[in-house]
């Protein structure tokens, strides 16, 4: 019994942690996101331990990465020596997938937490050594840098002290990075050999036209910031910074695409879709075409509309799983609630009448049935439910048809994902490119499953995570 | 016309939210010619509206609607939400006291403003405003001359009842839908109906800025959750896609028949007083009362319907069991003449009995002081005596 319960809460945890943010959602706030989160990492971390440091290896979102690091870190005494190596493992092989930005402010934390052992020392230290280029980190992320090296008292590469510290002394630098950012204090030119984020301040600074800036910034921008300033570009005619969308994350681009007036989705109709399905044909690679016939109900209720926040993130997600599947199907019917045509012309409204569309699904017979949708049924309440629960009673009890529901949104009441149905599994999901992973993880969300099964499946992921990443490591 | 007629409109699926349960109604086939928009007022003005002759009514309005129709049956298009400006007038800050003439007053050839539910409330306070019609002794020179005024009713803003905003917020409107019906703690609190689901959809947030009774605010704090009602389908029933089909589309049918039952205080209703207040085009504006029996819910409000009898807009008030209580005093007294005698005998008590229910209703003032005092002597010394008589702990 204790057994099964310790796997509930663990998939319970790791949908959370994949799905959550602690930001608003469409029902509920940003605060009681965050308490309810809170919680669960405390819960889960007091319990069960190993497992809670095992989910660094799982998919889980930056943010829920982040917070386990703090956590472990923050506990350390608790743990036995040889749970110890191998969390340090764990959070080393995290910490370098990591967005710097991220790892900078568990740092932060750390030190507003007043953590500051031998070990947590260590492993910031060794963090960033493994920076490719410390004075571009002295400069992007100055403040950040100079937290982390004041708390684990970290000697610094010549100038990268220097300008962090004692930037008042040096007439000219001979790093070329650091010379520049120097030199942009007084010279607009100096600007635009700068990151975005540290340009911009200094060329408001300096009252630069945006429109200029964007021109001159454009060879220095990062992939992310080249997407996020595409229709402020457009909008302001510059050329430069219109980027290839070949290259952006499938759900990154569904965001996007989604950002679009509808009008404008029609007329870039070929672009857009090529890109979202190169992309997911990326996403997928060797899977491509092997889950065999396969039918997603697609949720474009008015609540996939999300939050100010996390604007139209459910219903990217849904955009995003609709070409995945695509691409890993051999036979593919995507149905939305209330859209019909074009998938990219898709727009949150109306209510969520789940069953008798599920129902429309079932009624092709798929080897797979896929539900994105945050789990509020409520045209009629309940309805997807009794679908669902006759279909498995009545009309298939040999399961020949296997169904997942992937749900976006953490529910902050029930520490968990909603759910749509108990035989159904329901996974969070936060990038549609995760969702080959996440049906594997989904045999243990239905209770099925015992706990040495789930520790011997998070082992392997353990074990290919750490392998990955010391692969990666020796790789130039 | 006496009652309240929802053909042509058909019910979804509710949709809960702590307490508040909302239940849309839908309207397959929308009436063009008939447009209404929220005209928005400033939030810290107190109104004066001027209704009559030396007769005015003081609320805090914060919108007012605008109802546009075609006559030859094309369809109009909706101006739209429009904000005022504030910073137009140089008005200093605090209480401004704006003057609106009427409640509903044209604006244009075919264009008429009207402050939804101040319509209604307006009705209800009139109701017997005059005072006796006759001169009786017991009535002081006040009550004579002056009647009810002023009367006066307080009311919560929807803004004031928890939960409302968010449930309004995250509510998910259907494609064609023309109005709702709203429940809290599943008890009625109101209903609002348009002519056109693009009206519905300006119009769904003014729903927070209409004022809602006494009731509705106390049951949203007591009570923090409504259950959902889910169908359960028969799965022995079920052999085959088609079955499961046919059980979803009777569970569908059963629940608009749950939601008459569950509305039955303001459908089944027999006996309003509708009482037209304008007429535009084919359709009329009008207000209507309840019965006012005390034993029942009694919800207040306006119609505008068309020379069919369909109705193009509905917007109600449930009146608390006090409000209602003062309304069915009123009625009573009006219906004997505002004679004490004959309406004692009429509500089954005496003359000492209803000095008091008027008194206790807020209306004691219109008696003459020296019959008020006595029925409040007397009724003081009876309530002493049955204290004395009966055996307390303490004596014991």
């Amino acid at each position: 019994m204790s057994e099964r319960v310790a796997c509930e809460d663990l998939v319970m945890f790791v949908n959370a942690a994949i799905a959550s943010t602690a930001q608003r959602e469409f029902h509920s706030r940003a605060g009681a996101q965050r308490m309810s989160l809170g919680f669960l990492h405390e819960y889960v971390l007091g319990n069960y331990r190993d497992l809670y440091a095992a989910t660094l290896a799982l998919d889980i979102n930056h943010f829920n990465a982040a917070m386990v690091v703090t956590n472990l870190l923050r506990t350390a005494s608790t743990a036995r020596p040889e749970q110890r190596a191998l969390e340090g493992r764990l959070i080393a092989a995290r910490l370098r997938l990591l967005p710097p930005q991220r790892v900078y402010s568990v740092f932060r934390e750390l030190r507003r937490l007043g953590i500051n052992n031998r070990r947590t020392r260590a492993i910031v230290r060794d963090w960033v050594a493994g920076r490719p280029d410390p004075a571009f980190d002295a400069v992007k992320y100055r403040r950040s840098l100079s937290v982390a090296a004041r708390h684990a008292h970290l000697p610094l590469p010549g100038e990268v002290g220097t300008v962090l510290f004692a930037w008042r002394r040096p007439k000219h630098y001979e790093t070329p990075i650091l010379e520049a950012w120097r030199r942009a204090h007084y010279e607009q030119r100096a600007l635009y050999e700068l990151p975005y984020t540290v340009a911009e301040g200094l060329a408001a600074q300096h009252g630069i036209d945006r429109t200029r800036f964007l021109t001159g910034i454009a060879p220095k921008l990062t992939d992310g910031e080249r997407l996020r300033l595409q229709s402020s570009a457009a909008r302001r005619k510059v050329g430069v910074v219109a980027m290839d969308l070949a290259t952006a994350p499938l759900t990154r681009l569904a965001v996007y695409a989604l950002s679009l007036p509808r009008p404008e989705r029609k007329r870039r109709r070929e672009e857009l879709t090529g890109a979202l399905q190169a992309a997911a044909r990326r996403a997928t690679r060797r899977q491509a075409g092997t889950w065999g016939r396969v039918v997603a109900v697609l949720d474009d209720s008015y609540s996939a509309s999300g939050s100010g926040v996390k604007r139209r993130r459910p219903l990217a997600v849904a955009l995003a799983t609709h070409y995945l599947l695509e691409a890993l199907a051999a036979e593919y019917t995507g149905l939305w609630l209330a859209h019909r045509g074009d998938p990219l012309l898709v727009h949150p409204i109306g209510a969520t009448g789940l069953g008798e569309r599920i129902l429309d699904g079932l009624e092709r017979r798929p080897e797979r049935l896929v539900i994105v949708s945050d789990g509020w049924d409520n045209a009629p309440p309940g309805e997807a439910a009794e679908v669902l629960r006759v279909w498995r009673t009545r009309l298939d009890p040999h399961q020949r048809t296997s169904i997942v529901h992937l749900n976006p949104v953490y529910d902050a009441d029930t520490f968990d994902v909603r759910r749509l149905a108990s035989g159904v599994a329901t996974v969070g999901v936060r990038d549609a490119e995760d969702v080959a992973a996440l049906v594997e993880l989904a045999r243990f969300a239905t209770g099925g499953a015992r706990l040495d099964e789930l520790r011997r499946h998070l082992g392997d992921r353990v074990d290919r995570f750490l392998t990955d990443d010391s692969g990666g490591q020796g790789s130039p | 016309m006496d009652r309240i007629d929802l053909t042509g409109l058909t019910v979804a699926p509710d949709q809960t939210w702590g307490a508040v349960r909302l239940v849309p109604l839908l309207r397959p086939v929308p009436i063009s010619d008939l447009r209404l928009h929220a005209r928005l007022y400033d939030p810290d003005e107190l109104s004066i509206v001027d209704i009559g002759h030396r007769t005015a009514y003081i609320s805090y309005v914060p919108h007012a609607f605008v109802a546009s129709w075609t006559t030859d049956d094309t369809p109009a298009a909706a101006y739209g939400t429009q904000l005022r400006d504030p910073a137009a007038s140089s008005a200093p800050t605090g209480i401004r006291l704006a003057f609106r003439r009427r409640m509903a007053r044209r604006d244009d050839k075919q264009r008429l403003r009207f402050l939804p539910l101040h319509l209604a409330t307006e009705g209800y306070l009139a109701l017997q405003f005059g005072g006796p019609p006759i001169a009786w002794q017991e009535w002081t020179r006040h009550a004579v001359t002056r009647g009810l005024s002023p009367r006066v009713e307080a009311t919560y803003s929807g803004t004031a009842i928890p939960g409302l905003d968010d449930a309004l917020r995250i509510f998910e409107i259907h494609p064609d839908q023309c109005g709702m019906v709203l429940y809290v703690a599943d008890t009625l609190a109101a209903a609002f109906v348009v002519s056109h689901p693009d009206d519905y959809r300006a119009l769904h947030p003014t729903l927070l800025q209409d004022f809602y009774g006494e009731l509705l605010f106390q049951y949203a704090h007591l009570y923090p959750a409504v259950p959902g009602f889910t169908a359960r389908l028969d799965d022995t029933a079920i052999a085959s896609v088609a079955d499961l089909r046919a059980q979803l589309a009777q569970a569908r049918a059963d629940w608009a028949a749950f939601h008459t039952v569950m509305a039955g205080g303001l459908l089944a209703a027999e006996r309003l007083t509708f009482t037209p207040v304008n007429r535009m085009g084919r359709f009329t504006l009008s207000r209507f009362l309840p019965a006012l029996d005390p034993d029942t819910e009694n919800h207040i409000g306006e119609t505008i319907t068309d020379d069919t009898g369909q109705l193009a807009y509905l917007k109600t008030f449930r009146l608390s069991a006090a409000q209602t209580r003062r309304g069915h005093l009123l009625s009573q007294l009006a219906a004997h003449d505002w004679d004490l005698d004959t309406t004692a005998t009429a509500l089954g008590t005496d003359r000492q009995g209803i000095a008091l229910r008027l008194d206790n209703a807020g209306f004691g003032h219109l008696l003459r002081p020296d019959i008020i005092d006595a029925c409040r002597n007397r009724s003081r010394k009876l309530h002493n005596r049955a204290t004395r008589t009966r055996p307390t702990s303490r004596e014991g």
